[in-house]
């Protein structure tokens, strides 16, 4: 898949990605989508292009637990987050969603690279000719992210929940 | 080798030995959702071929992110929780009863040894009552409602000991700034932390609630208290004795990290904005104006902060400059408050009282900043446009600080009002 980075820095936090007080009226992804990262890149959630790709440093996702904030990041059409680290309960709820974070070196890559991203595992710098590998996926979060997220994943396993 | 009470709780709910970095799945025993994360938990159970809740009793629903309800929509959205949790029988705390992380700690529904998780990042507080309760997503929530069981990662452990007495005048809270300052945002990320030392044996559980509430803020999954006499103690309160199974660690236990901190010196710890680890002790803080101050959340809403504050307070006003708004973390903070005349002080000297509840934490409602002021607030994060306006600073301190900078206008150390 190929698309143009869009660089973040350290530490963005679920607050940036959607503002607490946006979520108030309405949690549907679909209109929030256009608030991206407003309060640190006003007009942001409008210019993002179907296919993009998020790039950030260490610590992506840090703050508030709210799923809103990946679900907010596919409905503004961003393909998979490359970031150097992420906030534990953010990796959590992508890899539930099926949202594809990718854990690497983005030093490399600036803002507005062509980036192409191979099976999760390289990225290519089309712009720089630079060449990043990722970092794997442990068995447990590929599975999951395999099965298209953890509801599919828990109703291939457990076929009928004893409710 | 010996195990981590993370390796122990987490062990116990998946039925095997396991040890740190292991994926496991385990068995959950207590849920909670909010109105701030509920809504995604219906869409998350809408995309499941057949939905229920496996353990009504256990599953638990707290209306306090925006109560009372400040528009139309987010009544519906209310609405909705309600009916959710009269169709599946969940227990439901409705607007006004307080903040999910003061109620399920004060209502003893989170005991010693228990696997707590809810989809609220200060799920972490529990912690205090020596147990691994963590944050998770609305669809976390609405998986574990189901099916009863949730994928975790066994964190690695990081011991911090705190040791030397408390300084007078100084709150949970700095000990939580400092730290946070010292290991940074980022620092503990996907940790347990187990806390040891003798501050941490002389704190009862109110400054243990605090001061775990906050370890979210550099990264942790979890933070875990030891069981002493204080845990017994407030269990005891409740009426609950015995039916629950304390965990500690192993003598030779594998702990990624040991970091200790002396506090005998401490100053009070300011957060200056806009991160929570942008931490300085108040020497470097003190005379920075402000033009509203915070008091509450589910960090520093409890009896023992309105009593600090009220202590400070006591015969004295507010600032005529400064905004003094309280939101109490539950109805029983306000009726412990009403008891011992807290309140009266509080509003005497010129506080706007809100409804237990978030209050105007997140933004929504209840004391939104103006365009270029400075809050003190004594909430747990200070991130730009946090309280529902970016062109904002928020600064973070202790419930004394806030009293004391509340009279005089302007950041002050606590310590020159309690000689």
């Amino acid at each position: 898949m190929t698309g143009i980075a869009h660089k973040f820095g350290d530490d963005i936090n679920t607050d940036y990605i959607i503002s607490s007080s946006r979520k108030r009226d309405t949690v549907d992804p679909q209109k929030l989508a256009r608030f991206l990262m407003e309060d640190i890149r006003p007009g942001f959630g409008l210019q993002v292009k179907k296919g993009d790709f998020l790039v950030a440093g260490k610590n992506f996702g840090c703050g508030s637990a709210m799923e809103i904030a990946p679900l907010v990041i596919v409905f503004a059409g961003i393909k998979a987050v490359i970031a150097k680290s992420y906030a534990r309960s953010f990796y959590r709820n992508a890899i539930n969603l099926g949202l594809l974070i990718v854990e690497a070196d983005t030093d490399p890559i600036d803002d507005g690279d062509l980036l192409e991203v191979e099976n999760l595992c390289i990225i290519h710098d089309l712009t720089t000719g630079e060449i990043i590998n990722a970092k794997p996926f442990p068995p447990l979060i590929k599975e999951i992210l395999d099965a298209g997220g953890i509801i599919s994943y828990l109703e291939r396993k457990y076929p009928m929940p004893s409710v | 080798m010996g195990k981590t009470i993370a390796e122990k709780i987490l062990g116990q709910h998946a039925d095997h030995d396991v040890k740190a970095g292991d994926f496991v799945l385990a068995k959950v025993d207590v849920l909670m959702g909010n109105d701030g994360s509920f809504p995604l938990v219906f869409e998350a159970s809408k995309k499941m071929m057949s939905f229920g809740v496996r353990s009504p009793k256990s599953t638990l629903m707290v209306l306090d992110h925006y109560c009372p309800s400040p528009s139309k929509e987010v009544s519906r959205l209310h609405e909705e929780i309600r009916d959710f949790a009269r169709r599946y029988d969940c227990l439901l705390y409705d607007c006004g009863e307080g903040i999910c992380h003061r109620l399920l700690p004060e209502n003893g529904h989170v005991l010693p040894g228990m696997l707590v998780v809810g989809a609220d990042s200060h799920t972490v507080t529990y912690g205090g009552l020596n147990l691994f309760a963590t944050g998770v997503g609305s669809t976390d929530l609405a998986v574990a409602m189901n099916w009863g069981v949730l994928w975790f990662r066994v964190p690695e452990t990081i011991l911090l000991k705190i040791d030397g007495g408390l300084p007078r005048g100084l709150c949970a809270k700095d000990i939580a700034l400092f730290i946070i300052g010292s290991v940074g945002s980022s620092g503990a990320n996907s940790r347990s932390i187990e806390f040891r030392g003798q501050a941490i044996d002389e704190m009862n559980i109110e400054g243990r609630l605090t001061l775990c509430n906050m370890m979210v803020e550099m990264g942790a999954k979890s933070a875990i208290m030891p069981y002493d006499e204080m845990t017994d103690c407030w269990l005891n309160r409740l009426g609950i004795n015995g039916d629950f199974q304390p965990v500690k660690a192993d003598d030779d236990a594998e702990n990624e990290r040991e970091i200790s901190y002396d506090i005998s010196g401490m100053e009070p710890q300011i957060a200056f904005p806009h991160q929570v680890d942008h931490v300085q002790p108040i020497s470097r803080a003190t005379g920075i104006p402000i033009d509203m101050a915070f008091l509450g959340t589910c960090t520093n809403g409890g009896p023992e902060d309105l009593k600090i504050a009220a202590r400070i307070l006591k015969k004295r006003r507010v600032h005529s400059r400064v905004r003094f708004i309280v939101s109490p973390s539950s109805r029983n903070v306000v009726k412990e408050a009403l008891a011992y005349g807290f309140y009266q002080t509080l509003i005497e000297s010129g506080a706007v009282i809100n409804p237990p509840g978030c209050g105007p934490c997140v933004g929504a409602h209840g004391g939104i900043p103006a365009d270029h002021t400075n809050v003190l607030s004594t909430a747990n994060r200070n991130f730009l446009g946090r309280m529902g306006n970016r062109e904002a600073n928020i600064y973070l301190c202790s419930p004394a600080t806030l009293a004391a900078s509340a009279i005089r206008g302007e950041i002050t150390d606590p310590r020159e009002f309690l000689e």
